[in-house]
This record gives C-alpha cells, sequence and structure tokens, in this order.
C-alpha cells in the first residue's frame, strides 16, 4: 500500500516539476551564474568576474534613471487605479435612490460593470498598439483630433505623448501618458473586485448604521471602507507586480523602447537593451538579480504593512 | 443631518426625547437630504457614463477605422460611421498582414497548453495538497517562489537555453509549437498549483476515504472523483489561464522569431507588435486598424457571454 502511494505521487509530480525545473527554475538559477560573468551572449567566452557586474550596477545612469522611473509606477499606479475604482465602486453601490430598504445601487450597475471591465479582458499588447494610435502626435490621433477641434489644442503645437521627454512635475511626461494607459486598463477590474467585496458585506451592518443616522458618505467613509480593508491592500500588492511590468507599454509605444532620449526607461527595458542590444548578457543578468532582490524586498515589505487581523462576518 | 442635531431639545437631550418627538425631526432629515439624494443620483450616473464613453469610445472607434478606407481615415479621423464599409480590409489584414496564420498558431499552441497547464497543474496541486511526504513542502515553495520571481530575470537564459536545445533536437527548439506550449505551460504552474492547491485542500476527505474503501486507485480517486468535484476551481484557473496565455507577449517575442526561410509561426500579440510597424511603414491604417479588430473581438465576445463566469474567476485569481 504506501509503496502504491510513492508510485502515485511520483507518477503525478514527475512530468510538471520537470517542466517546471526545466524551464522556470533552471534559467532562474543560470542567471544567478551568469551575473558573475562578462558573459557577450553571443559567444561562448565568459570569464568569472566576481561581483563586478554588480557594481557597476551602482554607476550605471541609466539603472538609477530606471529605478526612479520604477518607483514612479510603483507609487502611482496603485495610487492612482484604487482611488479611481474605489470611487467608481462607491458611485455604482452608493449612488442609487433610497428608499426603505436602504440605499440602493445605481440603476444599470450590471451593464456598468460589464463594461468596465473590457479593457481586463484585452492583452496588453492590443491596448497598447490602439493607444499607439490614440496618441499619435497629429490630427489623426484620438486625442489630438478631438482637441484640435474644438481648438484647445494648435494644430501646428499638437500633444507629442509618448515622444515628449520633458519633465511635468518633475517625471517625464511621457511616464505620465503610460501611467494613464495603466489606470485605464486597471480601474474596471479592480471596480468590480470592490464591488463585490462591498457586497459581501452584511445587510444588517448598513440597517444599524442607518438606523443610527449615518448618512451615506458616512457609511461609506467609516463603515465600507475600513471594511474593504483586507482587499484594497491585496489589490495594492497586486498593482504593485503590475507597477513592475508595465514593458509591454515601453516596450510598443516608446521610441527606441525606453525613449525618447531613455526618458522612460525601467528595470525591464535596461535588461532588454543591455542583453540584446548592447550585447551584455551577464550584466543584464546582474541588473535582473537586482530586480529579483528588489522585487521580493518589497512584496515581503507590503506583506508586513497589509498584515493585520482579519475580520469575520 | 443637520437637522437632527436642531431637533428641539438639543444634541444632548436627543437621547431621551420621546419618540413622538424625534418623529418629525428624522422626517425632515430625510426630506432635507431626498434632494441631495438626488442630485448625487445624477452624479453618480454622470460620472459612470462618463467612465463607460470613456472605456467604449476608443474601442468602437477602433472597430469602425478598421471598415474605412485609408484616405478616410487620414481625412476624417474621428466619425464613427465610416463612408462605406470596407469589409476589404479584414481580408488584406488576414492574408497580407498573416493575421490568419498567426490566429491559426495561436489556436493551436493555446489548445496544447492550456490543455496541459490545466491538467499538469491540478495533478501537482492535488498531489501536494492532500498527500504527505518528504520534500512536499519543498516543492511547494518551489512552485510559489515563482510568483515573485520577475520573469526578466529568466529571460536571457531561457532565450539561450532554447537555443542550445534546438540544435540538437528541432521541435523543441526557437520558432516551434511545441516548445511555446511546454514554455506556457512551465510559466503557468505557479499560479495554476498555487490556486488549485487551495482548492483541493477545502474538499472534504469523507468522499476520498470512502471511493480508497471501495477499492479504487489513487489516480482513478483522483481523475474520476476529485477532479469532477474541483470543477469550479478549474472553471475559474482555466479562464485566467487562456486569457493570460492569449494574451502573453513577452514569451513568444523572446522565443518565436522566425529566421529568414522559416515558417513564420508566431502568435496574436507578437504579430500585431509586427503589424503596428509594418503598417506604419506603409501607412496601411486601415489594415493595421482591422488587425487590431480582429485580436480584440473574439476575446471580448466571449468576455460578454460568459462575463459573470469570467469576472468572477478572474477575481477569484486575485482574492486567494
Amino acid at each position: 500500500m504506501r509503496h502504491g502511494v510513492a508510485r502515485f505521487v511520483t507518477g503525478f509530480l514527475a512530468l510538471p516539476v520537470g517542466l517546471y525545473l526545466c524551464y522556470v527554475v533552471w534559467p532562474f538559477l543560470q542567471a544567478a551564474g551568469y551575473s558573475l560573468t562578462d558573459w557577450g551572449g553571443y559567444s561562448d567566452r565568459q570569464q568569472f568576474v566576481g561581483l563586478e557586474n554588480y557594481l557597476r550596477l551602482f554607476s550605471d545612469e541609466l539603472i538609477r534613471k530606471a529605478f526612479w522611473h520604477n518607483v514612479f509606477f510603483l507609487v502611482t499606479v496603485p495610487l492612482f487605479t484604487i482611488a479611481l475604482a474605489l470611487f467608481l465602486a462607491f458611485l455604482l453601490n452608493v449612488g442609487g435612490r433610497e428608499d426603505k430598504a436602504g440605499i440602493r445601487g445605481v440603476f444599470g450597475s450590471s451593464l456598468y460593470k460589464v463594461i468596465f471591465f473590457f479593457p481586463q479582458v484585452l492583452s496588453l499588447v492590443v491596448i497598447a498598439v490602439m493607444w499607439q494610435q490614440i496618441y499619435r502626435a497629429d490630427g489623426q490621433g484620438l486625442i489630438n483630433g478631438v482637441l484640435m477641434k474644438i481648438g484647445l489644442v494648435n494644430p501646428e503645437d499638437p500633444i507629442t505623448f509618448v515622444y515628449d521627454p520633458e519633465p511635468f512635475l518633475g517625471v517625464p511626461a511621457v511616464l505620465w501618458w503610460l501611467l494613464l494607459i495603466a489606470v485605464w486598463s486597471g480601474a474596471g477590474f479592480y471596480m468590480v473586485l470592490f464591488s463585490a467585496a462591498m457586497q459581501s458585506i452584511p445587510k444588517e451592518i448598513y440597517e444599524a448604521a442607518l438606523l443610527d443616522g449615518a448618512g451615506r458618505f458616512h457609511t461609506f467613509f467609516r463603515l465600507t471602507l475600513p471594511l474593504l480593508r483586507d482587499t484594497v491592500s491585496v489589490a495594492w500588492v497586486y498593482l504593485g507586480f503590475i507597477a513592475l511590468d508595465m514593458f509591454a507599454l515601453v516596450y510598443i509605444m516608446t521610441p527606441s523602447q525606453g525613449g525618447p532620449n531613455h526618458a522612460s526607461e525601467i528595470f525591464a527595458s535596461v535588461i532588454n537593451f543591455n542583453a540584446f542590444q548592447k550585447g551584455q548578457f551577464g550584466y543584464a543578468c546582474a541588473i535582473a538579480v537586482a530586480l529579483a532582490i528588489f522585487t521580493i524586498l518589497l512584496a515581503a515589505l507590503q506583506l508586513r504593512i497589509t498584515r493585520r487581523e482579519r475580520i469575520e462576518y | 443631518m443637520s437637522t437632527v442635531t436642531h431637533t428641539p431639545g438639543g444634541p444632548a437631550g436627543a437621547d431621551q426625547a420621546p419618540p413622538s418627538d424625534r418623529t418629525p425631526g428624522r422626517r425632515a432629515a430625510a426630506g432635507g437630504s431626498r434632494a441631495g439624494a438626488k442630485f448625487f443620483n445624477g452624479f453618480s450616473h454622470l460620472f459612470l457614463a462618463v467612465w463607460a464613453i470613456m472605456v467604449v469610445y476608443p474601442l468602437l472607434w477602433v472597430v469602425m477605422s478598421a471598415l474605412k478606407t485609408d484616405a478616410e481615415v487620414i481625412r476624417n479621423p474621428l466619425s464613427l460611421f465610416p463612408e462605406t464599409l470596407q469589409w476589404g480590409n479584414f481580408a488584406r489584414a488576414w492574408t497580407e498582414g498573416q493575421i490568419g496564420s498567426f490566429f491559426l498558431n495561436t489556436v493551436l499552441v493555446l489548445t496544447g497548453s492550456v490543455f496541459l497547464t490545466m491538467l499538469l497543474g491540478s495533478m501537482a496541486a492535488y498531489v501536494l495538497a492532500r498527500y504527505d511526504f518528504p520534500g512536499n513542502r519543498l516543492i511547494y515553495y518551489m512552485f510559489l517562489s515563482g510568483l515573485t520571481l520577475p520573469i526578466y530575470l529568466a529571460a536571457v537564459p531561457l532565450f539561450k537555453g532554447v537555443y542550445n536545445m534546438g540544435v540538437t533536437l528541432p521541435f523543441l527548439g526557437p520558432n516551434s509549437h511545441l516548445m511555446l506550449i511546454l514554455v506556457y505551460v512551465a510559466w503557468s504552474l505557479a499560479f495554476t498549483v498555487f490556486f488549485m492547491h487551495s482548492f483541493f485542500r477545502t474538499l472534504p476527505t469523507a468522499i476520498a476515504e470512502a471511493a480508497l474503501v471501495d477499492g479504487a486507485s489513487h489516480s482513478r480517486l483522483f481523475f474520476s472523483v476529485m477532479l469532477p468535484m474541483a470543477k469550479p476551481g478549474l472553471i475559474s484557473i482555466g479562464i485566467f489561464n487562456v486569457l493570460g496565455q492569449w494574451n502573453q507577449w513577452y514569451l513568444p517575442t523572446l522565443l518565436m522569431q522566425s529566421v529568414a526561410g522559416e515558417p513564420k509561426n508566431q502568435v496574436i500579440s507578437q504579430g500585431l507588435i509586427e503589424l503596428s510597424v509594418n503598417q506604419g511603414y506603409r501607412s496601411d491604417w486601415s489594415g493595421l486598424f482591422a488587425g487590431v479588430t480582429m485580436a480584440m473581438l473574439p476575446v471580448l465576445i466571449v468576455y460578454i457571454v460568459f462575463q459573470r463566469q469570467v469576472q468572477s474567476g478572474l477575481t477569484a485569481g486575485v482574492s486567494k
């Protein structure tokens, strides 16, 4: 009997674990190994250089830029997306009429939910190519076209969007335009998530609040929001990962995949640039390891901050 | 609200006020906020409608632009109503832009990869969740660690590894369907195992024991009892994997570059990137819009049909 179990367990695990080791774990380990060499990627010549690549990281101007751009996205993407998603969920669930049964959701809320969720099912590539056309720097683009028509933008001097490296509030304009796309595509999903969480809060709590004379704003800020804490912090963690992964937008939309003039470089684009354009695989691996350490530290930090007692209904 | 505090007796006495005194006060409060409620209701509708337009309008604009002539795209870019519907754009993107073959490749790869992901993922998750053996935790954490590590870390060695593999085994080398299927499966396993693991843990043990007593083998127990019981979880993670792999662009861009002379085995997202570069050079805007439309509509239609399952499937993925 025991023997049969062992055979069964090994049989079931062999393939998945084998595949995983081959295509996920082994490359990760190799990356750590390569990061200690000066391997160029196209030849077989590689020399052990110790921590030289890592020391080089600290003096690399591009890395410093990429780091701050990542931090920018890390702060702004979750912040704006969650704020907008919460606001939309608030309107959706509390914006309706008030009657004896309490405050209702807005009429047609399920239709809104269906529509807001659209961007979530589209691939980042579709979104990027689509926004490329929306962001065109001439009258053919959707935004420039509309603004020119109503006379807000001079046809001689259109908005250049992702070609604009000029800083706005200290951050290159191109990053703000990419941020807008991220928020546009993410808000609907998190709204649905928050909506579901709001609806799982028992009705009695609301009825009690209503009896105590709390208005809808009070109810939302004093009751709903604190009860949503768990969901919001989970959303924050996930959006953090998405923010680190803005590479699709940078890769497809910005000139020379991180431009103009390196104004939109992020970690991933710097890795790509060093590995496949400059042919410095070893160094690229060192950046990747640094990024991984950064990610893990961040995840640990977030878990630490957001961990709190769960509220059971 | 303010009317409540002005009820006779003042705030301090409000609690002791007899019900008959209180009722008019509450009535007034409700009456006072009714106008506010109406305004707020209107505002909600306005804001929600504006956001809905901001989501739908760009999508509609892309679809409608796909039905214009190139001249019309340039002359009249904003209009949503083409003069005559140019279905030919779709045919051009399908054949010349090769969206057709990219589509076929994607369907081919996904059929294999989603099936294998689900099968291998739930097998591994099941064993890890319900059997105790040395190394169980180690393997589980190994899968879990794949969730936090960024894919870019593995990019360079993965590329090199696949390239080297292709020298001896061409069907596992770059630009091969089978290789992409295996890579997709491997990279989807982490989340699938994580998700299904927590699902299998919640299933009752009594039924499993009964089946074993009745003489079912362990694998029989899995396939005919546990797997059917895990159906809701399988649907969620299945939707997640279909969407995730359909939308995957980084792995194919890295691994499916075809050298001149080789057949083009690219998948749709990758093809779309190529199309956006090529049609840009050729100023074939309507063809580009048609390509984007064709990549976008199937997913949107599937979503609209199965919206409840998709929404709950994807949100369950986050809240686990």
